[in-house]
């Protein structure tokens, strides 16, 4: 059975981006996948605005939170600045959330995504986590290579892994460890004798209170040190190439790649495939990406509407959908914590597990109520569990109130627009064709009209929407 | 995650309450006891890191003092167990548990390579992995992965929450958490899920969607289950009016009928006191306090107390030395409470802390966590721990 271009088109809109947005509607059988593909790689070509919400780098090195500064700051004013660090946290998730929904760079903000679980990382520093998701969503597209030593550099990263402590005669191991077995080549590559003598390389890797990095010789183990088969008196770079030298690196990325953009389960030999050429390439990501989205087997029915959503695939895909105003936006953040993915708190630093992982009743049964508690304004009083990583122990009132309302205001006109030459009886059928990825042509009309409004085409229209969307099928992409 | 049509159609059957019926008609028939053997876990998680040296105060020891001289628990204050400690003011039902036998204490319980994030840690609490390693699925998750294969009702681990902790999430079967059974119940009885879930069932595709309508259709059949239970013997016993006390009647409740569940698992919190911990660690010691001892007495005039044990845990201890805030900062190992009527050894299982050999300002651990876990596996659950935790680990003698 062949796929629909439109089918087609929303798969890779869903895959390379966010899912389609509602002006989009309209032209999704108009064009073919690897047109869209260009146009979605173009879009993305001149750069992301960096987010800004740490307030200047004054503020930035006020906050110094992550113990560089602690001897120096009263306890008053510590607490005043991981206070409003969190609170910039809270907004960079916010204003990353809006470039997700909004950006017309889909394929960069969604790599970026990608790459934000992969370099996963908690840092209570607002100042330095934007540092870090600047350089994500700089390099999302770019080279591997490039993006692995900015992020290596970063004072988010050097200090969640405990490189500040990594000393020359005292070494730690975690950066090392964590460099060679989430960021390049994965488990199983590599001996215990490997981490211990990279880590002597990464020794003097540290960063200043701003954030910059710094190398410090007088910390630096500069002897002679063997990691993977190669001798040399060898710093942190030399480390990180010879990393990248290793073709498993390549094949380590792409795996993960294929599996995030691509299908759970894996295609051996399209992943060989893939990954000789994004080592050739000299890992080129957005070589990669196009061997991948332009692809004939990419567009196969085994590939379509078999990734379970992540929450903020979710969240986004609905905002994308049914475009709104969101008076009280931090609820956002709530529905993230409820269901389990709240952006710059990944559970480790192994990222977030995805898959059949995002789904247990109590998270199925919260998804496929979202769309009706957006839209109709129902009040919920689910409870997220307290986080003490963020709330320093305060959570638990906040927690407390219950029956949140997320406050939307939707704009309904331009699915109104997209969808107005569609005959009545067809219009079912047709919102069914874009909200769903997964077959709808078996889908059961009789039972889903009872629970339409067919009192106006508008009422009939919104109605059909989010009764589509609160489905297992929607929680598909 | 494909599924077989004839598998998918069993599971999909569960949709309706029917398969159940005859089971609920007996119960409510015989109206009759559970008979005893029938053993479960509560497990009781005090997030956030609770100060376990202010919880079994060593009151003899001049470095508790002198580490803590605004904090530290006088002798005359604590709840006397032995010479050489005693408990928190507020846990005088733990202190009638000692006195009683049904109490047992383990000190200096952590793991090796603490870590002091409050989620890293509990994560390793959860999944039960080594601090290297990064699991994703729960050593109750993986007790039901072993033990329910095949199972109809997946009620065997049931969290008393919104959400569903890591801990009970296994590779194919997860737990299941509810706030309380009624609220469950109503938002599962919603019509419209009600009715794609049953159209669905004529209309098996065998694709990924499937795995998500065989978890709402055990999730609405779940719900009706455990909402049918919780009315069968419905505990009459008064619980403090908190979210730990009615969490625990729920429970009892659950336990006094003939459900299926084996492990229970519930949160206080937050033990995160890098300020003023005193009024804190005692408000929630009280709630503590009080439910538990409700919960054990309801059991007892229920004839069940032998047949549960009931534990608590937190993801660390806290830092030997106070802070300037009336408070103390993250630090590694713990101490953990046992009680229950059919404990074998009763009382301080181990030595107190050695305030002298300290681990960089914390108490070291002496003792692994994850042997506990084998041993409430092994010995009360009667799992295959080793399979459970991955790898072999000898079990205590407490139980």
């Amino acid at each position: 059975m062949s796929v629909p271009v439109q089918l087609k088109n929303q798969h890779l809109l869903w895959r390379a981006g966010f899912g389609p947005a509602v002006e989009q509607w309209n032209d999704l059988a108009k064009v073919s996948p690897s047109k869209l593909y260009e146009a979605l790689e173009k879009a993305s070509r001149k750069g992301p605005m960096p987010l800004k919400v740490a307030d200047n780098v004054v503020e930035g090195l006020m906050n110094g939170i992550d113990g560089v500064r602690r001897t120096e700051m009263s306890k008053e004013e510590k607490q005043q600045m991981q206070k409003k660090s969190r609170e910039e946290i809270r907004n960079l998730n916010l204003e990353w959330l809006d470039e997700m929904v909004n950006s017309e760079q889909q394929l960069r903000e969604k790599l970026a995504f990608f790459w934000h679980g992969h370099f996963a990382c908690r840092n209570l520093n607002s100042f330095y986590q934007q540092d870090l998701i600047n350089i994500i969503r700089k390099n999302a597209l770019g080279n591997f290579g490039t993006m692995l030593k900015e992020v290596s550099r970063s004072a988010a990263m050097l200090a969640f892994l405990n490189n500040q402590q990594n000393r020359k005669q005292k070494p730690n191991e975690n950066f090392a460890r964590e460099v060679m077995e989430l960021f390049t080549m994965g488990r199983g590559n590599y001996t215990e004798k490997d981490i211990k003598e990279a880590a002597r390389a990464f020794t003097g890797w540290q960063f200043k209170i701003n954030g910059e990095f710094i190398f410090r010789p007088n910390l630096h183990d500069d002897g002679v040190k063997t990691v993977l088969n190669k001798t040399g008196n060898f710093d942190g770079d030399d480390v990180l190439d010879i990393l990248l030298e290793q073709k498993q690196t390549a094949t380590y990325i792409t795996t993960k790649l294929y599996r995030f953009f691509v299908n759970d389960e894996v295609d051996k030999e399209k992943v060989k495939w893939l990954a000789d050429r994004f080592y050739k390439s000299g890992y080129e990501i957005s070589a990669l990406l196009k061997d991948i989205f332009t692809s004939d087997w990419f567009y196969e029915q085994k590939n379509i509407g078999t990734r379970v959503k992540s929450p903020v695939d979710l969240l986004v895909g609905i905002r994308r959908a049914m475009p709104m105003q969101i008076e009280n936006e931090e609820t956002q953040l709530y529905l993230q914590k409820i269901l389990g993915q709240i952006l710059f708190y990944p559970p480790n630093v192994a990222g977030w597990p995805g898959g059949f992982n995002w789904i247990d009743s109590s998270s199925l049964m919260f998804r496929l109520r979202i769309p009706q508690l957006v839209a109709f304004k129902e009040a919920f009083n689910i409870r997220a569990k307290s986080d003490d990583d963020q709330d320093m122990g305060r959570m638990q009132a906040a927690n407390k109130t219950g029956g949140r309302i997320i406050q939307t205001t939707i704009r309904w006109e331009p699915a109104m627009k997209e969808l107005e030459k569609v005959p009545r009886e067809n219009l079912l059928s047709s919102i069914a064709a874009i909200i769903w990825q997964t077959d709808s042509s078996k889908m059961n009309k009789v039972m889903l009209e009872k629970f339409t409004d067919a009192s106006s085409r508008e009422r009939y229209v919104q109605t059909a929407i989010i009764q589509l969307m609160c489905t297992p099928e929607y929680q598909m992409c | 995650m494909y599924f077989k049509r004839k598998e998918f159609i069993q599971l999909g059957s569960l949709a309706t309450a029917s398969v159940f019926m005859p089971q609920f008609l007996k119960a409510f028939e015989s109206g009759k006891l559970v008979p005893p053997g029938n053993k479960v876990t509560v497990i009781i998680q005090l997030s956030g890191g609770n100060d376990g040296l202010n919880t079994v105060i060593p009151y003899r020891n001049d470095l508790y003092f002198s580490n803590r001289p605004k904090l530290g628990i006088q002798k005359s204050a604590a709840l006397s167990l032995t010479d050489e400690a005693g408990l928190h003011p507020s846990l005088t039902a733990f202190k009638e548990f000692y006195d009683d036998g049904s109490l047992g204490i383990f000190n200096s319980v952590g793991y090796p390579n603490p870590d002091k994030s409050h989620f890293r840690s509990m994560d390793i609490w959860h999944t039960a992995s080594d601090s290297k390693d990064y699991w994703n699925t729960g050593w109750v998750g993986r007790y039901l992965d072993a033990q329910c294969k095949g199972c109809d009702k997946p009620t065997q681990a049931l969290e008393i929450d919104d959400v569903l902790s890591l801990a009970l999430k296994g590779d194919q079967i997860k737990g299941l958490a509810l706030e309380d059974p009624r609220r469950l119940y109503n938002t599962s009885q919603e019509k419209y899920f009600k009715e794609i879930l049953a159209q669905h069932k004529n209309d098996v595709h065998e694709q990924p969607v499937d795995y998500l309508y065989k978890t709402m259709a055990e999730t609405i059949s779940s719900a009706d289950y455990i909402f049918k239970q919780s009315k069968q013997r419905p505990s009459s016993e008064t619980y403090p009016n908190s979210d730990l006390g009615k969490g625990l009647k729920t429970i009892a409740s659950l336990i006094f009928s003939e459900i299926n569940t084996k492990v229970y698992y519930i949160s206080l919190g937050s033990f995160d006191t890098h300020i003023n911990q005193e009024a804190q660690q005692k408000r929630l010691f009280t709630d503590l306090n009080d439910s538990v001892k409700a919960f054990v007495k309801d059991l007892k005039s229920n004839n069940r107390f032998n047949d549960v044990l009931l534990f608590t845990f937190s993801e660390f201890g806290r830092r030997v030395a106070q802070n300037a805030s009336g408070g103390t900062d993250h630090g590694k190992a713990n101490s953990m409470f046992f009680v229950g009527g059919g404990l074998k050894q009763k009382g301080i299982y181990n030595p107190l802390p050695d305030l002298t050999n300290l681990d960089d300002g914390d108490v070291k651990f002496q003792l692994d966590f994850k042997q506990v876990y084998a041993t409430v596996l092994n010995k009360w659950l009667g799992a295959d721990a080793d399979l459970i935790l991955k790898q072999q680990i000898k079990p205590l003698d407490f139980i």
